[in-house]
């Protein structure tokens, strides 16, 4: 709340100084504001202010039909999207009661473990630039590129993916994507491995991240933090392991728990996060193998979009895209909550319904929301060097943090 | 899969708060609970110490806005006992000229943004919070704009009326 610098008496000695770091400061990433009093280099009080990109997504899904809300899930966490859209699906799904075919599972989980690894891949080499590594970042950022190119022969689009549809894909898998997926998953496990290889015995590194930010398992909990920051902290609640979604029981993958908190452990949970998902992929492209080439979405025409084709030749089609757009659709008053494991922690939705053609109320739980509101309280004391790797060891996004 | 069925976890509520926390139902699964603002904090904290039931994660906090009931503003916590895996809903109606509730934060430090952001967009008051400010709106904002009241666009406008879609 203090804006302005606080003089204790006229000593230069003793004087605190103010800091500005934010709205649009080099050393965050998003436009994050947090107002730091400082004596020297370290951080004596801050106060963090938030909203400055603010879309009041909440409202305008209130007024949208189902399908439509999809886009707006994609500028949440826009490091990976595709969870989110996922997400978002499945909640529909859920108050629907659609149950989609097994091959749709499992393309889902393809494509949100992608996305884990390009949110955790920029979280984690950023971090080391933050530190004043930059090779780490140089090396590895042509596999996120790669995890891009896969969601464009998918969808189409790059960042913000609107990828899927309620009840499945909008169009199958092509014999390109599958090949990029099997392509990436050999260039990327090598490179993990030299990226791990350039920071996980590193003396500099560890000497700059080790015991910096430590948060207990009682206070991340009291502070309702999820993902890996949480798992950081000792705790194994990971919403796929708990409450399996989109076939998760299917496959045998581990949850990584780290030991004491800090900025450190953080980054050797999200490392580790990232094998776990090569593992899951591999699975999945196992699994798919086993199920009809042909299925992508599940056979519930009243939900879902016909391809455009049938539109213009078929009446039935023409019918159901009619009502799916207007958005007539017969959905059940009821409210769900549905949970997925995102990048940052457990994505909520929380969706009521009244029958009409859009959400009566939809409410984000947004993880990076949650996690971030303890870091002015936890930059206390901490050197601002310090503060600015805590930061990107959050893996704080603005887009998710303001809604 | 979780170890407490959710009878086994309503049975152990009504045991101790009788009729002072109602059944609302069970949609998708979820147990839905209703009680009022003078017990929350009760049921909450032995919801949380209970040593069955440790429901010791505040998932959400977060409030619906129905216009035409008597009580119209509805705070909603979501739960999640970590153990036994499984959630938990609680709601509190709140009539309008009264839109005071206790916080949370007493018991989770987790609360305090989720209350901020309540009271931002609902204007739920929460005695005791300790920094109730606006959080993602401007600070001189005057209306509360997840109210049904609060238009999404300029209502004047003529091109989006249901009529021109035949509804």
């Amino acid at each position: 709340m203090q804006n302005h610098p606080v003089y204790t008496d006229n000593d230069p000695q003793t004087e605190l100084s103010t800091l500005n770091l934010g709205p649009t400061h080099p050393a965050t990433h998003g436009v994050f504001q947090n107002v730091l009093q400082l004596d020297g280099e370290r951080i004596v009080s801050g106060v963090s202010t938030i909203g400055y990109i603010h879309r009041a997504f909440e409202k305008i899904a209130e007024h949208r039909p189902f399908y439509q809300i999809t886009p707006l899930t994609d500028r949440l966490n826009y490091c990976s999207s595709p969870i989110n859209n996922m997400g978002w699906h499945m909640t529909v799904e859920k108050l629907l009661g659609i149950k989609t075919p097994k091959r749709v599972d499992y393309l889902r989980v393809i494509i949100m473990e992608l996305a884990r690894i390009s949110d955790h891949l920029i979280c984690n080499s950023i971090l080391a630039v933050d530190a004043g590594a930059l090779t780490g970042f140089t090396y590895i950022i042509q596999s996120r590129e790669h995890i891009y190119e896969i969601y464009e022969e998918i969808c189409g689009t790059r960042l913000t993916t609107n990828i899927g549809r309620i009840g499945g894909f909008e169009r199958n898998f092509n014999h390109i994507a599958f090949e990029k997926i099997h392509k990436f998953l050999k260039t990327f496990q090598a490179q993990l491995k030299e990226f791990e290889a350039l920071f996980n015995r590193n003396r500099i590194f560890i000497d700059r991240t080790r015991d910096v930010a430590c948060v207990s398992a009682e206070t991340a909990l009291s502070y309702s933090w999820s993902g890996p920051l949480l798992r950081a902290a000792g705790v194994d609640y990971d919403v796929r392991a708990m409450e399996p979604y989109s076939s998760y029981e299917d496959f045998e993958f581990e949850v990584p728990v780290g030991e004491n908190g800090d900025v450190f452990s953080r980054f050797l949970v999200r490392n580790e996060e990232m094998w776990q998902s090569v593992r899951l992929i591999e699975q999945a492209l196992a699994k798919i193998e086993k199920e009809p080439s042909d299925i992508f979405h599940a056979d519930v025409p009243d939900f879902y979009l016909p391809p455009k084709e049938d539109v213009y030749n078929n009446m039935e089609a023409l019918i159901y895209h009619f009502k799916i757009v207007m958005g007539e659709i017969p959905a059940p008053a009821t409210e769900v909550y549905h949970a997925v494991e995102g990048a940052n922690g457990e994505l909520g939705f929380y969706l009521v319904n009244d029958g009409g053609r859009s959400p009566y109320r939809l409410h984000f739980r947004r993880p990076s929301f949650i996690n971030y509101q303890m870091y002015a309280s936890m930059s206390r004391g901490m050197l601002l060097s310090d503060a600015i790797i805590n930061m990107s060891s959050l893996n704080v996004i603005a887009g998710e943090l303001d809604a | 899969m979780g170890k407490l069925t959710n009878a086994e976890v309503l049975e152990k509520i009504s045991d101790k708060f009788h009729d002072l926390v109602v059944l609302v139902g069970e949609p998708s699964g979820l147990l839905t609970l209703e009680t009022n603002r003078e017990q929350i904090i009760n049921v909450l904290s032995w919801l949380k110490n209970e040593p069955v039931l440790q429901f010791v994660y505040l998932t959400d906090i977060t409030a619906i806005h129905y216009p035409e009931l008597e009580k119209p503003i509805g705070v909603i916590y979501h739960l999640h006992s970590l153990v036994n895996n499984v959630r938990l809903r609680l709601k509190v109606f709140l009539s309008d000229d009264d839109v005071h509730i206790p916080t949370a934060t007493v018991l989770w430090n987790g609360a305090n943004w989720m209350e901020r952001e309540t009271f931002d967009f609902f204007g739920v008051i929460f005695d005791g919070h300790p920094d109730l400010r606006r959080i993602l709106n401007v600070d001189d904002l005057e209306a509360y704009p997840m109210r049904k009241e609060y238009p999404l666009e300029d209502p004047n406008r003529v091109d989006k009326k249901d009529y021109f879609f035949g509804r």
